[in-house]
Order: C-alpha cells, then sequence, then structure tokens
C-alpha cells in the first residue's frame, strides 16, 4: 500500500491558530503542496499579509516576510526585483489586498511584476472580529453592518479581480473556491499554474479563492462550504477570468 | 576628480559608490533630483531603480530590499517622511537596514517648498509608533552629504537599523563642488539573516510580530542594548573656538553654515564665541556639552524651526548654563545679522 | 485495503470530512482531545476506497491516506 496523501515538506508539523472549517488551513496546503511539486521550496521568498494568515509564516517551512498592512506587493516586487532568481509570492486577505493595499495591488499588477498573487476571499474581516470587508455581500451582516451590507452607505462588493484583468501588465487571473474537494482540487491547479508562469517569466498572476469563515458568517463549517455555492459564487462567478 | 554637484545629485552618487543597489521614492520637491539621478545612473550602475506608486510604497519597497540582503536607500520630503513613518517603524522592529533621504521643507501640512528644519523631532525621535531610534545623519556641505552616505549604509548594516540623512532644502539644491571617491568601498558585512531562499539552511523569517509573551519584550531590549552602543561609539560633532568662548552658538545643517559666518564676524571684532555642530543628530552629541559646560558659557541654539534640536541641547546641557534660543521657521532662515543681533544683546546682558 | 489515519490531536473537529465521506467511515469521537474539542474516528469497515476526499478538504492536514 502507497501513501497517497501526507503533510507536505512545506508546510510545518503544527497546529495553526485558524478555527475549525477555516479555509486558510486548505489554502496553506495546496500552496504548500504545490510548491513542493515544482520542487522549489529553496528558491521560495513568501509574503504574509496582515490578517488571519499574518503569522502564515509560522506555518510554512521556507523563507518568508512579514509586510505591513496592504503593502505585501510593494514588498514583494522590491523582493523579486533584487533577486529575480527567486521564486516570490504573498498571501492577502480581501482587507489587506483589496482596501488598504488596492493601490499597492493595482500597481504591481500594471507594472506587470513576475510575482503570483494568492488572495484570500471570505468576504469579511477575520482578525479583528468580523466587521465588513470590500467584498462583503450586499444584505451581509457583519460587527460594522449590523444590519447587513447596504448600498448607499457601504457601495457594492469589489471585484477587484476583474478590475485588474484589465491591467495590460496582468498575465493570468482566476477565481476558485474551496466548497469541495473538486474545486479543492481545481484551486490547486490554478496556484500551480500560477507558479509556472513565474517559474517561465510570463508575469503578474493572481488566483482568488473563495474561502469559506464560519466563525464571522455565523455558520456551520459544512454550511459555509454551501453558502460559498449558493450565494458567494453568485456574486463572485468563478473560472478563468484572464 | 571633482564635480560640480547639488547635494541631492551628491547624495544619490554617494549612495551608488557605497554600494547601494535599490532605490524606490516617489517625486516630491526639493529632492526630486535624487530619484531623477538614480532612474538612470542606478540601471547604470547594475542597480534597481522603481518610482514607486507612493511613499508608502517606496519606504515598503526599501523594507522588501533590505530583507533580501542588498543595500536599499529612498527619499523623500517632509510630507512624504510623514507617509513612511509607519514604513520605518516595520523596518526598525524588524531590525532591516536602510537608508532614508530627508531633505526638509516647510510644514506643517502641505507647507511650502522651503528650506527647513522642522522634522528633527519625528527624525531623531522615533516618527513612527513604538520604542525605536533611527540614527540621523545631519551633513552641512555637499561635500559632506557625499561623504555620509559611506557612513549611513555602514551604520544601518552594523547596527540593522534605518539611518536618516536629514538636510533642508537649501542643502539639497545648493551646487559646490565634490571630490569624488575613487575606490568602491563596497558593503562587505554578511548578512545571514536575510532572504535568499532556504537552500541549505533553516527558513529564515523577517517579522516584527512577536505574540508570544515574553517575545517583544525581548526584541526591544536587543534593540535598546543596541542603541546603547551606538550612543556610546556614535557621537559625532564638530567644534570651533571652544576654548575661550563665552557664547558657542549651536546649529546643524545650513543653519550651521550661516551660524559660522556670524561667529568668525564676531570673533573679528574680539568678541569670544565658539560652535558646537551636531553632525550626527541621533546619538546627540552629549558629550560636547559635557565638556563645555566644564567653563563658564551660554548657549545660543540657532535653527530653522522653533526650538526642536534645543530640547536635546537642554538635556545634554542639564542647568549647568543659560541655553537661548533664535529660530525661524515656514520659510523663514536666520539671518547672520539676526544671529549677530541676538549674540549682542546675550553679552550685554 | 485502502485506509486513511487522522491526527487526533491537531483535528479540531470541524467534520468537514464526515460531510464528504462516501462510504461514512469517518464520524465524531465521543471523547475529547487535549485542544478540548471532539476529534473525528476512523471507523474501519473495510469499505474505504481511498479516494483522499476527505484528506483533500481536511483545513488542519490531520488525514493521511493509504491505498
Amino acid at each position: 500500500m502507497d501513501n497517497i496523501f501526507t503533510r507536505p515538506k512545506s508546510l510545518r508539523d503544527v497546529s495553526t491558530h485558524y478555527c475549525p472549517g477555516c479555509g486558510h488551513g486548505i489554502a496553506h496546503r495546496l500552496v504548500a503542496e504545490v510548491i513542493d511539486e515544482l520542487g522549489i521550496r529553496e528558491k521560495i521568498i513568501a509574503i504574509a499579509p496582515v490578517g488571519c494568515a499574518v503569522i502564515a509564516y509560522d506555518y510554512w517551512n521556507f523563507d518568508c516576510s512579514e509586510a505591513a498592512h496592504g503593502r505585501a506587493l510593494a514588498v514583494a516586487t522590491a523582493i523579486k526585483r533584487a533577486r529575480p532568481q527567486n521564486i516570490v509570492f504573498t498571501y492577502q486577505g480581501d482587507g489587506d489586498l483589496a482596501a488598504i493595499g488596492t493601490n499597492e495591488t493595482i500597481h504591481a499588477a500594471n507594472r506587470g511584476e513576475n510575482l503570483t498573487v494568492v488572495f484570500i476571499n471570505n468576504a469579511v474581516y477575520g482578525m479583528t472580529g468580523g466587521q465588513m470587508a470590500p467584498t462583503t455581500l450586499v444584505g451581509q451582516r457583519t460587527a460594522t453592518t449590523i444590519a447587513g451590507r447596504d448600498i448607499k452607505t457601504h457601495g457594492y462588493p469589489l471585484k477587484i479581480s476583474e478590475m485588474l484583468a484589465y491591467l495590460a501588465g496582468v498575465k493570468y487571473i482566476e477565481r476558485t473556491s474551496l466548497s469541495s474537494p473538486q474545486e479543492i482540487l481545481k484551486t490547486k491547479r490554478a496556484i500551480k499554474q500560477a507558479f509556472q508562469n513565474q517559474i517561465d517569466g510570463a508575469g503578474f498572476s493572481l488566483v482568488e479563492i473563495l474561502s469559506p469563515c464560519p466563525t464571522y458568517w455565523g455558520l456551520s463549517p459544512k454550511q459555509s462550504l454551501e453558502w460559498i455555492r449558493d450565494v458567494m459564487a453568485k456574486e463572485f462567478p468563478l473560472g478563468r477570468i484572464k | 576628480m571633482k564635480r560640480l554637484m547639488s547635494g541631492n545629485e551628491a547624495m544619490a552618487e554617494g549612495a551608488i559608490q557605497a554600494g547601494c543597489s535599490f532605490y524606490a521614492g516617489y517625486p516630491i520637491t526639493p529632492q526630486n533630483e535624487i530619484p531623477a539621478y538614480m532612474s538612470w545612473r542606478m540601471p547604470e550602475a547594475g542597480g534597481v531603480f522603481i518610482q514607486a506608486e507612493s511613499e508608502l510604497a517606496a519606504i515598503n519597497m526599501v523594507f522588501g530590499a533590505s530583507a533580501a540582503g542588498v543595500r536599499a536607500m529612498t527619499s523623500s520630503s517632509s510630507p512624504g517622511m510623514s507617509l513612511k513613518q509607519e514604513g520605518i517603524s516595520y523596518i526598525a522592529g524588524s531590525r532591516l537596514p536602510a537608508v532614508i533621504v530627508n531633505v526638509m521643507r516647510g510644514g506643517p501640512g502641505l507647507g511650502n517648498i522651503a528650506p527647513s528644519q522642522s522634522d528633527y523631532f519625528q527624525a531623531t525621535k522615533g516618527g513612527g509608533h513604538g520604542d525605536y531610534h533611527p540614527i540621523v545623519l545631519a551633513p552641512a556641505t555637499v561635500q559632506e552629504a557625499y561623504d555620509m552616505m559611506f557612513k549611513a549604509f555602514d551604520l544601518a548594516d552594523i547596527y540593522r537599523t534605518p539611518v536618516i540623512i536629514l538636510v533642508d532644502g537649501m542643502l539639497g539644491q545648493v551646487m559646490e563642488p565634490v571630490q569624488i571617491s575613487t575606490v568602491s568601498r563596497k558593503a562587505s558585512i554578511k548578512k545571514p539573516w536575510a532572504l535568499t531562499g532556504c537552500a541549505g539552511r533553516e527558513p529564515n523569517i523577517i517579522r516584527s510580530l512577536l505574540l508570544k509573551e515574553g517575545a517583544l519584550e525581548e526584541v526591544n531590549n536587543i534593540l535598546q542594548s543596541n542603541y546603547a552602543a551606538i550612543q556610546k561609539k556614535e557621537q559625532r560633532y564638530e567644534d570651533s573656538n571652544l576654548n575661550d568662548a563665552k557664547i558657542i552658538l549651536v546649529a546643524y545643517g545650513t543653519m550651521a553654515r550661516i551660524a559660522k559666518v556670524a561667529m568668525n564676524k564676531l570673533c573679528k571684532e574680539g568678541l569670544k564665541v565658539g560652535l558646537i555642530r551636531p553632525m550626527i543628530l541621533w546619538p546627540f552629541p552629549e558629550q560636547a556639552f559635557i565638556k563645555a559646560t566644564k567653563k563658564k558659557v551660554k548657549f545660543l541654539v540657532v535653527e530653522m524651526s522653533y526650538g526642536q534640536m534645543l530640547e536635546d541641547v537642554r538635556l545634554a546641557v542639564n542647568g549647568k548654563a543659560v541655553v537661548e534660543f533664535f529660530g525661524r521657521a515656514g520659510g523663514g532662515i536666520p539671518s547672520e545679522d539676526e544671529i549677530v543681533g541676538k549674540i549682542r544683546k546675550m553679552l550685554r546682558g | 485495503m485502502p485506509k486513511i489515519k487522522i491526527d487526533r490531536e491537531k483535528c479540531k473537529g470541524c467534520l468537514l470530512c464526515v460531510s464528504v465521506c462516501s462510504k461514512n467511515m469517518i464520524m465524531a469521537d465521543g471523547e475529547l482531545n487535549k485542544r478540548g474539542v471532539k476529534p473525528v474516528v476512523f471507523k474501519d469497515t473495510g469499505v474505504c476506497i481511498g479516494c483522499a476526499m476527505c484528506a483533500v478538504i481536511c483545513p488542519d492536514c490531520c488525514i493521511e491516506v493509504w491505498k
């Protein structure tokens, strides 16, 4: 009998601080699996965000840097320019990438930086206690939209992947989800493509992953996956965007 | 070889000669000659130039480049420096070297583009959040601005700390002959902590977030002992006529040049006037004042601000002598005549 | 026969693996683990097909699979 599924080398053998059913654990593992399969662990320099994944470097087993909130792509730009022989990626949430860091995101993409971005969209701020994110759905209840997100005061869910797809510097954008094992495997393929693009020198590649936050959605882990499938993916359609 | 250069160009060229291979910046007057010079000179020297989308992006690019182990710098002017403070705090907290040039202009707010020294507090006291100090160098001539770039990158690497070159807009703009170094002085300090990929070693992590009980206090203690070592070893100042001075002028940067002219004028009349010029503002050269206050003297601090370095002079003098002040800000520059007038008044009183 | 092994101390009891096991071979344990949650256990009835869907969906990388 062969061991067909085990912890990837790029993922440290430690427990995470994430809540039960949180998508970060799955996404961390997928990134680690892809890096192992591509044989690039010793070349990787990762940039962790500010948000729930702020200590991702305690879980991954390769070189990592923190970045100030929203500035991951500025830090990544410099590391990749200074050391083009390394493989550099950022791992960022919706608040980090699409609110406080929108400027860095747009300009790194527009410069066509040869970087890989793993973008976790869970439609809420997790680390700070479940406040509205730029990607919060209309009507979604959060700590700062207790009656649900109202477009009159908070505007609409920000579709940053579609916005970025307009930019000439962007090579590849795909939106995937973690709502089932099948979708998780599609997500892994997309992450692999985004890293392969960097290895090939193709340019800016981003995978947006719809990811469950059972704690701040007020749902069970299983209900959270159903909510991604039935509700969230209607607002944020899955598939290749560019 | 001597070249006629502006202070801004001299600092850019000095950085290149000192082995800086990464520059990111955002335009703001009166420091625009630095990014303009770097935009062609850095690629020529084999380095990276990026015109960033903002000062925030620029300082965080410097964070990244420094984390990757290369000598990195940015430059800005007062309002832009305010934007960079968060990044400088992260650089200090992550124990990364970095060089940041601030060509000061008038404030507060958008202020104006006239020379000023109003960012002294921001530079020397930390500027951003948390218990940290950048090392702050204060050249007074274009030649010194060039020479100090070597010192700045070495100090940054040795102590793993941000270093600020604090000049006013006049020094940034003025053109003077500069003796260009003919000996290439490249970085020789090893950086085993840098992010280079974990081939053949355990992964490196660059972080300032430390949540485990006691861990952040431990890093703060390392920073503090680092600062104590810097205070002990790195005080620098120039002094003139201290032997028999009754009044000692204290000024830095361009202001010190004007103060020197005033001093020379009064000395020619036989009046006993000296000068202390801090060349490094943090650590503040307390030693100069401990020495000077052994005699009966009075101090006159002159600044292009309303009295910021004045506070450090008072702390250093520690009540042992009278400390008076003359300053102007918002584009006003204390003139030689105003300083002379103030000293005459002090001598009468 | 294919089988899985669950790291009971890393399990946070989210039960996502239970929801994807087509053979209903994973269930919540009655006993708490050290972190204070009831982890899942593998009840080997000999019908595991080694599809690894449980491992794929596990957010805490608690499951190893042999086939």
